[in-house]
């Protein structure tokens, strides 16, 4: 019993986790791309790096908190608008290529030698040299805080504070998107995914809707990679290919077109995750499965969830059938 | 539009797509019990040595070296100096991790004693010192690399420009090119035949490489007869997943970004039972150290040559299948146009289990080959060259085999000649931006027609 309660304790936790919010919140961006426009992108990750690199960079050479977060955002905007002037004219498989490469070019200069002054080569930058200034905002007072069974430090690399700031981002963000879905300017978004043609037709700018959602669903891809990196540290192996297919996984796990089902996706795919990783690790002898082996047996699982979620539930937990189309 | 596709998504659940899915659980349930293939020493690379631990007063300078093969060095010498007179010796472990303890931050220089190097094992670029800037409570790495070629110099580090480094990086471009074109064709065949851009591809060429190192180095069978049964058995992997995945979900009439993502699932879930089995360290398909030939100035190993020697004559074959035979003829009549194809007579769904099943051989060849010619393959190794072989076909033209082969010819050397001009960590970035300007000005690539794209 007492294993029981222990489990439920660490999976809360997870659930309510820095990264997860993180997740979510990259979710809820490619959701605005892929859910509502039909643009798929696999280069997600690559805005969440440059979130990451804008923000982190301009704190350590000394800007405020502010305007860094404004520099990690612009930096999306200006990813966004490079990609896609040329690419949103492409077919939805060529652009998944085209973004897929774009994100990879980013990681491999982030991580590049030439740049070590810079971003860190290949080792990064440590959280350590660009927290402190949102560590400072925090209203609440030292030491730790016990929450049900959640114990933190307040104010910690991993605290209450960081929570706090990432979950209200999250309820913020999903607020936006569903008075955005019911505006005119998210019919419309709909209205590009279902028929490009149809709405061309009724004389609206085709391009420029795509663009906007582009732009908008980049940033906040670039407020997910300041999120994601707060608690740790900018790696930009970290978030390459793989970040992109889990976003992606999360995405159509919890229901793509829906305003919850980016939130819900991500904290199922961190939790059942680790469901599977603690079960492994803790009934499976280590010489048969190592604790490296459950979890890399785990992220098997998720490949395998991809497969058969594509295939036999596309509209995922949440989603609507109807609300869901595969554009080529 | 194929023609087993206009019953869209109302088909019931295809008894082989079930058994798939079955058959996956089963398999990841069957690797609980198995025996992992490379004991998980490779894992062991723990966060501080335990001859160092960082703390407010003391920093850590700190590395490993292992060989050209990827074993630790056991018995390299490393010199430490530093300010005030400091002086510390670590010795490589048997883990390949040496560190030297150091109790004031400043600037140290740390010399690689190359008197201690084991026998055939040299220090890559030449340059046996290095100066490092020590803090107090932190680890600092130095990075030695050893190679097998005396006086070898990586790409990062050496940017002068002379003709025989031209010459060398051409040939070697050439020799990827091959490599890469063998995989290439079988991705433009199932491009050309289904419109189906597969991202689990990659997995199909490290496949081909772990299986021959379990039959050539775990087995210690002749390496080409390694290689057969490889290739046979990557084929046959093809042959069960157009049976078992592609055709079921083509008959359920799943769109074409679907049966994308179902790929890119494949992909995660292939890359992570590879590492599940095999670790994530790079095995060596032959340990015994490579000899080398020089030839018009070009300086390449023996397996490099028989390498190229079997993609150019396995690639000849390949052309000579397509235009010669009557079932090459009928491949590339469905990849021009599958209704049409089906029309006259031909069995659209034959022939694409025929292009699966030589995809992946071909594939699985290919991954055997750079296993031998780059020294050793991972988990990774698939991963790595997958974007490369989008861009080749790409360039070339998706869905024509002859493009494929020209635009992987052209992307192996571009992908070595940037080595020239750029550091090594761009050498992939520059294919890569070359598929993006490919896409944007010329989508049908090189020798595409204007009406492929969409």
């Amino acid at each position: 019993m007492d294993y029981v309660i222990d489990l439920i304790r660490q999976l809360t936790g997870e659930a309510l986790a820095p990264t997860t919010a993180a997740f979510a919140i990259a979710a809820i961006g490619l959701n605005i791309h892929f859910g509502f426009t039909g643009l798929i992108n696999m280069g997600q990750a690559a805005f969440l790096l440059l979130g990451a690199y804008g923000f982190a960079i301009s704190l350590t050479s000394g800007l405020p908190l502010g305007l860094a977060v404004l520099i990690g955002m612009a930096c999306g905007l200006v990813f966004a608008l490079i990609l896609g002037v040329p690419t949103l004219k492409l077919r939805g498989d060529y652009l998944a290529i085209v973004t897929i490469c774009a994100a990879e070019i980013i990681r491999m200069v982030g991580r590049s030698s030439i740049l070590t002054d810079v971003t860190g080569g290949s080792n990064g930058i440590t959280g350590s040299s660009y927290r402190d200034p949102f560590t400072a905002l925090s209203p609440l007072p030292d030491g730790q805080t016990t929450v049900l069974w959640f114990t933190y430090d307040n104010n910690g690399v991993n605290g209450w504070w960081i929570r706090i700031v990432a979950w209200a981002l999250v309820a913020l963000l999903c607020v936006i998107v569903f008075l955005l879905s019911r505006s005119p300017w998210g019919r419309v978004l709909k209205g590009i995914r279902e028929d490009e043609d149809a709405v061309r037709s009724l004389g609206k700018n085709v391009f420029s809707y795509k663009m906007q959602a582009l732009v908008f669903g980049g940033v906040i891809g670039s407020l997910a990679g300041i999120i994601y990196v707060l608690p740790s540290s900018v790696q930009p192996d970290a978030l390459g290919r793989s970040t992109t297919f889990f976003i992606w996984t999360a995405l159509l796990l919890g229901g793509a077109a829906t305003v919850f089902g980016p939130v819900l996706g991500a904290i199922l795919f961190f939790v059942v995750r680790l469901l599977i990783r603690t079960l492994a690790g803790d009934f499976i002898p280590a010489s048969i499965m190592s604790n490296q082996q459950a979890d890399q047996f785990s992220y098997v699982l998720v490949g395998v969830a991809l497969m058969c979620l594509i295939i036999f539930r596309p509209q995922g937990i949440l989603g609507n059938k109807k609300e869901l189309s595969f554009s080529v | 539009m194929k023609p087993d596709t206009t019953i869209a998504g109302r088909a019931p659940l295809r008894p082989a797509l079930i058994v798939t899915v079955l058959a996956l659980l089963l398999g990841l349930a069957g690797a609980f019990v198995s025996v992992t293939l490379a004991p998980s020493a490779a894992h062991a690379q723990g966060g501080a040595t335990a001859s160092c631990q960082a703390d407010a007063s003391t920093g850590c300078i700190q590395g490993s070296i292992r060989t050209s093969d990827g074993e630790p060095a056991t018995g390299v010498v490393v010199d430490v100096t530093g300010p005030g007179g400091f002086e510390g010796t670590a010795e490589v472990d048997g883990t390949g991790r040496w560190a030297v303890p150091v109790t004031e931050a400043g600037e140290y220089a740390v010399q690689l004693d190359e008197e201690s190097l084991p026998d055939g094992q040299f220090l890559r670029n030449a340059e046996t010192e290095r100066s490092v800037d020590a803090t107090l409570g932190a680890n600092k790495s130095v990075i030695f690399q050893l190679t097998q070629t005396e006086g070898e110099v990586s790409g990062a580090a050496a940017s002068s420009f002379n003709w025989d480094r031209l010459a060398q990086q051409f040939a070697s471009g050439i020799r990827l090119g091959l490599l890469l074109a063998l995989a290439a064709i079988g991705l433009s065949l199932i491009y050309g035949t289904t419109g189906l851009s597969s991202f689990s591809h990659g997995e199909q060429v490290t496949l081909g490489g772990l299986l021959a190192y379990v039959f050539a180095n775990q087995l210690g069978m002749n390496i080409f007869l390694a290689a057969t049964i490889t290739v046979i058995l990557c084929a046959a992997t093809g042959f069960i997943q157009d049976w078992a995945i592609w055709k079921p979900l083509r008959r359920r009439g799943l769109s074409l970004t679907q049966l994308m993502i179902v790929t890119i699932g494949l992909s995660i879930a292939l890359q992570y039972a590879f590492q599940y089995f095999f670790g994530a360290a790079t095995v060596r398909i032959q340990t015994a150290n490579p000899t080398t030939v020089t030839f018009a100035g070009v300086t390449l190993t023996v397996q490099s040559y028989v390498a190229m020697g079997i993609s150019v004559i396995v690639l000849v074959l390949t052309g000579l299948f397509l235009t010669k035979t009557r079932t090459g003829r009928a491949t590339r009549a469905v990849s021009d146009n599958p209704a049409l194809a089906a029309a006259s007579g031909i069995d659209v769904d034959r022939i694409i289990r025929l292009v699966w099943t030589v995809a992946a051989g071909l594939a699985g060849l290919s991954g055997v080959m750079l296993g031998l010619v780059l020294n050793g393959v991972n988990w990774m190794t698939g991963l790595q060259i997958l974007l490369l072989m989008f861009a080749a076909v790409t360039l070339g033209g998706l869905g024509t085999s002859f493009g494929a082969l020209a635009g992987s010819l052209i992307i192996g050397v571009i992908v070595e000649l940037t080595n020239l001009v750029l550091p090594g960590d761009f050498k992939y970035a520059t294919a890569l931006l070359i598929l993006i300007v490919i896409l944007l000005f010329r989508p049908q690539g090189i020798f595409g027609r204007a009406e492929r794209i969409g």
